[in-house]
């Protein structure tokens, strides 16, 4: 029996004018339909750190972090505001597409496109402009070995993506969405597809990453959170419940439920 | 105003203004406009088609009642068609159509079935291999193939087993069941497949007999499927024009029996509409034997559409 | 011991009608065949006919009938595909959605023959562009629209929803992503339909006799300026297709051998439609390999 625990009783932690910030949400709510899927998510992301969303399925931070590019849109109601850059890109007038390629995405299954692994890179790229060949490629080595891919694939760049194992496939997904030069990261459980070395390796690429992106990744492994994040927001049920860095969240968790959660009565 | 969406570099330099930015319309979001431009300008295209072809059709075919104040009754009821002499009862021709279309679909329907039952419930390798290319090779062959099969082969054999000119009801019959076939079949394949498995394993766990368990479980639980599957076939066979009118004689007659010259619907048309002269009574006596066609078509699809949500009521329940 | 042999007889019995199913294609494919193929010759498909009785070749009517196709899936493709587009990608679920599909619909249950008159009644009557290519063309993208839009429509919903987020996270516009990620990743299904359909509309006739005609003026197939009266490719003359001068040989012809010129034309009209059913398959699954990358 799922214990009924109060969402009076929560601990966020907010930060001073100190932290620059990469993303702030205020009282952010999603509902799908008549379905209340989050109620008042108030989060604020450090730059430059690794921000993990904890919680058991259902608990909604898939849908938040969904929420974050707008990836929502047409699927469900997102309210409240989400800051980037003093801007509340939550309004309607906004340009979507603008966002998302500030705010890059990966998946929790990978989802390459069917085409060469080159084209998977620079389709994107292409289709927003950039045309000269040369710059092109250098985005594709780039990107590629930031997602810790290169050495693997850099013969091979005209195969099929789909020809890929599915951690090589990921790190595409990675290296695709880097390829932007965004500023966050959002990462939806982007190893629960995967094989636990091809976990290893992305964990890797994402410590590296987080010298130039701040990211947010949702993740059911609190092992995983434990060794990538710096900061750790547990979610129950819709609700933000707790929010510290990782250190406190594992060690000294605050609240009844993140201590049972964290504890393994639940989940 | 010239300038690429690619600003990545750009933005470096001058990142202050971030809210005119993420403001701003983008290749992207113009890309997004012409996208929904084109595409609704192509749903556009067909709905102008279907509006403007029910329009016309039945413009067209209420001039009979309106300009040349025939009275539907007489239309509907009346006997005679000779529309060059003003008499215009178009009874012959939709009792043929229905004729033919009942016949038809009276006759296909248990080999539609049997062959669906075997497809999927007793050989469904067989049924992959060698009878899913039959069906599509039997849907795939053009309708004046059909035809002139039947001209060829079934007008002749009927003249010779019950005599006289082999035209008629009972030609048009076979060239349809034979058309219709792979469309009942098929729909009917379709239903039968979507039978939950749970339902055949409760029976046969039972110890039902196979038979048992298709007739009393599987065929009855798929009932409404087969019924669309025949109601898709009436409809072609009621559609079906030149098929038909190669081998039925069109003769606007009454058909007094299955095997003299009988016309339907279609077939006077395909005759008829070339030989008259826009605006006169004779064209407009077809164009009114036109919007029957179309009401016919209309009814078949709400009929479907009825069967479906019952079934789907069914299902909730 | 009743239900058992109940049991037996049905099954007997339903073995005994996929029997004369088979049969009955068998003997379909078997007599056209066997009656056509013996009159098909070279001078038979390229030679002309013979205005008054109708006998002779059949060249004039098998290029009138590529003619047609290629002209009505000209127009028909972009259009359907349009329109997919529309369905799968930007189409509400709400009441004029199902509107509309109901009206897709309702055009596609909508007889030939009905089509074909509308064919008739606009471009011959009202327009006066008289029987010819393009009356004939438009007339056959009615009959072929609902069916390829749908086609088009699955093919691209098949598609999953995974490479549409792929596409849209990458900032890429909603149109980008359908045209540049998800069509060619549908473009098995969409392919095999539109051969398909190309199939059905190689055999149709009905929709066609009072729009493209029932005459096969001889043209000059050295000229092939499209504004040239004589040209084959003048989309405003009239042009009998091959499907048409079946019916026609058959229902007004004189000629005293139509049983087997109809045989050889319609042996003809089935290669065709057999070829392009196969066709259908093997293009079908050589994209789809190259799509998948699978070997």
């Amino acid at each position: 029996m799922l214990k009924q625990y109060s969402f009076d009783e929560t601990a966020v932690q907010t930060f001073d004018d100190s932290t620059s910030l990469a993303m702030k949400t205020e009282n952010l709510q999603v509902f799908y339909g008549a379905n209340h899927a989050m109620h008042d998510a108030n989060l604020a992301f450090p730059k430059n750190q690794i921000t993990a969303l904890i919680g058991a399925s259902g608990s909604g931070k898939s849908t938040y972090l969904r929420s974050l590019n707008r990836m929502n849109d047409g699927i469900a109601t997102v309210t409240g505001k989400i800051w980037y850059h003093q801007v509340d890109i939550n309004e309607p007038t906004v340009n979507i597409y603008e966002i998302r390629r500030h705010i890059g995405m990966v998946f929790q299954r990978p989802n390459p496109f069917a085409k060469s692994i080159r084209e998977n890179i620079v389709y994107a790229l292409r289709a927003n402009g950039l045309k000269d060949k040369a710059e092109l490629e250098e985005r594709v080595e780039k990107s590629l070995r930031g997602a810790a891919l290169w050495d693997e694939v850099k013969d091979s760049l005209d195969k099929s993506a789909l020809s890929l194992s599915g951690g090589q496939q990921q790190r595409l997904c990675i290296a695709r969405s880097i390829a932007m030069e965004p500023d966050v990261l959002l990462l939806d459980e982007p190893c629960s597809a995967l094989d636990p070395i091809s976990t290893v390796k992305v964990e890797e690429t994402l410590l590296e990453l987080q010298k130039k992106y701040t990211i947010i990744i949702v993740t059911h492994n609190m092992q995983q959170a434990a060794r990538v994040s710096s900061q750790c927001a547990f979610f129950h049920l819709g609700h933000v419940m707790e929010y510290t860095s990782t250190g406190n969240m594992f060690s000294n968790p605050q609240i009844p439920v993140t201590q049972d959660y964290i504890a393994g009565s639940f989940g | 105003m010239e300038q690429t969406n690619f600003q990545l570099k750009q933005q470096k330099t001058q990142s202050n203004d971030w809210s005119a930015r993420l403001h701003h319309a983008t290749r992207a979001t113009r890309e997004d406009w012409l996208g929904k431009g084109i595409s609704y300008l192509c749903i556009g295209v067909i709905i102008l088609v279907v509006a403007s072809m029910l329009w016309f059709i039945t413009s067209k075919g209420i001039a009979t009642f309106t300009q040349n104040h025939v009275s539907l009754g007489k239309f509907l009821t009346g006997t005679d068609w000779a529309p060059d002499q003003g008499k215009i009862g178009a009874l012959p021709m939709i009792v043929g159509s229905f004729a033919v279309t009942f016949a038809a679909a009276i006759v296909a329907t248990p080999f539609a079935v049997g062959t669906a039952i075997f497809m999927t419930e007793i050989s469904p390798n067989k049924g992959r291999k060698l009878l899913q290319p039959v069906i599509e090779l039997l849907v795939g062959i053009p309708s004046v193939v059909y035809g002139f099969i039947g001209l060829a082969v079934v007008v002749p054999f009927m003249r010779s087993v019950v005599g006289g000119s082999g035209f008629g009801i009972i030609s048009a019959t076979f060239v349809l069941f034979v058309m219709v076939l792979p469309t009942i079949t098929s729909m009917t394949v379709d239903s039968l497949r979507a039978v939950p498995r749970h339902f055949k394993e409760a029976s046969l766990a039972l110890g039902a007999t196979r038979w048992q368990t298709v007739s009393r479980v599987i065929l009855r639980s798929a009932t409404p499927g087969i019924l669309t599957a025949v109601i898709f076939g009436m409809a072609r066979a009621f559609g079906e024009a030149l098929a038909v009118q190669m081998v039925i004689g069109n003769a606007a007659i009454m058909p007094k029996n299955l095997i003299s010259p009988a016309s339907t619907l279609t077939s006077q048309l395909t005759t008829g509409i070339g030989d008259t002269i826009d605006g006169t009574l004779p064209n407009n006596a077809l164009w009114s034997l036109a919007l029957i066609l179309l009401l016919m078509s209309l009814f078949f699809n709400a009929l479907v559409r009825v069967i479906a949500k019952r079934g789907q009521l069914k299902h909730e329940r | 011991m009743n239900a058992k042999r109940t049991d037996f007889l049905a099954t007997v019995i339903i073995n005994l009608i996929v029997a004369a199913v088979v049969g009955i294609l068998v003997f379909l494919l078997a007599y056209i065949l066997i009656s056509g193929l013996p009159h098909v010759s070279w001078t038979f498909l390229t030679g002309t006919t013979d205005a008054f009785s109708g006998a002779g070749g059949i060249g004039v009517q098998l290029f009138n009938s590529f003619y047609l196709l290629v002209l009505t899936m000209l127009i028909s493709i972009p259009i359907s595909l349009g329109a997919g587009i529309y369905l799968a990608e930007y189409a509400k679920d709400n009441w004029r959605t199902s509107l509309i599909r109901s009206a897709i619909e309702v055009l596609s249950s909508l007889p030939s023959v009905v089509v074909g008159l509308f064919g008739f009644l606009l471009f011959v009557v009202k327009f006066k562009i008289g029987f010819s290519v393009i009356s004939g063309a438009i007339a056959l993208t009615f009959f072929n629209l609902p069916l390829l839009t749908r086609n088009i429509e699955e093919s691209l919903s098949a598609v999953s929803r995974s490479q549409r987020e792929a596409g849209l996270s990458l900032g890429l516009s909603k149109w980008k992503t359908e045209i540049g990620i998800i069509l060619p990743v549908a473009l098995p299904g969409i392919v095999t339909g539109i051969v398909l359909s190309a199939g059905r509309v190689f055999g149709e006739a009905a929709a066609l006799i009072y729009t493209a005609g029932q005459s096969a003026p001889v043209t000059n197939f050295a000229d092939w300026n499209p504004m040239d009266a004589a040209s084959p490719l003048n989309p405003f003359r009239p042009a009998e297709t091959l499907a048409v001068h079946i019916w026609k040989v058959n229902t007004e012809g004189l000629a005293t051998n139509a049983a087997q010129l109809s045989a050889a034309a319609s042996a003809v009209l089935i290669i065709a439609v057999l070829l392009f059913n196969l066709g259908a398959r093997l293009l079908g699954n050589f994209l789809y390999r190259r799509v998948t990358a699978s070997k």
